[in-house]
């Protein structure tokens, strides 16, 4: 995990994006993260918005959904991963199957939630990220 | 064609969308089969389907449950544009989760959205689609299921 930074109470805190083609779902995930270590820099609506973004916001933990246009999440993932190995990412998809799972894994993502969640499991899955 | 089976994944996706997001049950009536495009509500997600399975997937709903859904899900935003981001959130969401039964081959697109009056669903002439009724708290809305 990157060290992220020390804030001027002396709490670390790390930098968050929100990947999501659904305006509604990036609401949703910034409204429902209860983490006081987690400064929101932006979201992007796909995967060539996030990777012009991170490079504006250098973030620290990435939630990516994985049905986009343009460039979907799977390939924003490995790319996210190849510019900063120590990037934190949580895939919130409604893709269900196993196969996709896997695979965002082995791109570099370290969680995956499936849509629909509540937000009590948002916070345990980003619990799980920066922990 | 589609299967008794899969079917159930369809039902079972829905109930579990109103469940987990809307934090309220909804009722599934009966599906039934139909000849072509049943009629729509004001609002369409659509979904199209390739890969080993070909069609569309869609949830249609009228703005009066979508305003509620919202709500309910701690939104303040009843624009035009919210409803319909909704209403293809809930087709992709359904759609996905098929995935669990139905597998990585599924493909499912970018939902795509329709409102007003009469739109053209993309859908082939003679193809016969799958329609799982939906009521929630006094709203109805529609899934329906077209593939090959």
């Amino acid at each position: 995990m990157s060290n992220g930074m020390i804030n001027g109470n002396g709490k670390r805190s790390y930098k968050l994006m929100i990947v999501d083609d659904s305006n509604l779902m990036r609401r949703r995930i910034e409204r429902s993260q209860q983490f006081e270590e987690l400064e929101l820099v932006g979201t992007a609506a796909d995967g060539v918005q996030a990777l012009e973004l991170f490079k504006r916001t250098d973030p620290d933990v990435v939630t990516m959904d994985i049905t986009m246009p343009h460039m979907d999440g799977i390939e924003c993932i490995a790319r996210l991963v190849e510019l900063k190995p120590a990037i934190r990412i949580l895939v919130v998809s409604a893709l269900a199957d196993k196969a996709t799972a896997v695979e965002a894994m082995e791109r570099g993502a370290n969680g995956f939630l499936n849509k629909p969640f509540t937000d009590r499991q948002l916070n345990e899955a980003i619990a799980e990220l920066i922990r | 064609m589609l299967y008794e089976q899969e079917l159930k994944t369809f039902v079972e996706g829905t109930t579990n969308f109103f469940e987990v997001a809307a934090q309220q049950p909804a009722s599934i009536g009966s599906p039934y089969l139909m000849e072509g495009s049943p009629s729509v509500h004001e609002y369409t997600g659509v979904i199209k389907i390739s890969g080993k399975r070909e069609g569309v997937v869609y949830f249609t709903a009228p703005k009066a449950m979508l305003t509620v859904l919202l709500m309910k899900m701690q939104e303040n935003d009843f624009s035009h544009e919210t409803m319909r981001d909704l209403v293809g959130e809930v087709a992709n969401t359904i759609s996905g989760n098929a995935r669990r039964d139905f597998g990585r081959d599924f493909v499912i697109s970018v939902p795509s959205v329709l409102s007003g009056e009469k739109p053209e669903i993309p859908q082939k002439p003679g193809q016969r689609s799958f329609i799982i009724p939906i009521n929630w708290r006094s709203h109805s809305a529609k899934l329906v299921v077209s593939l090959t």
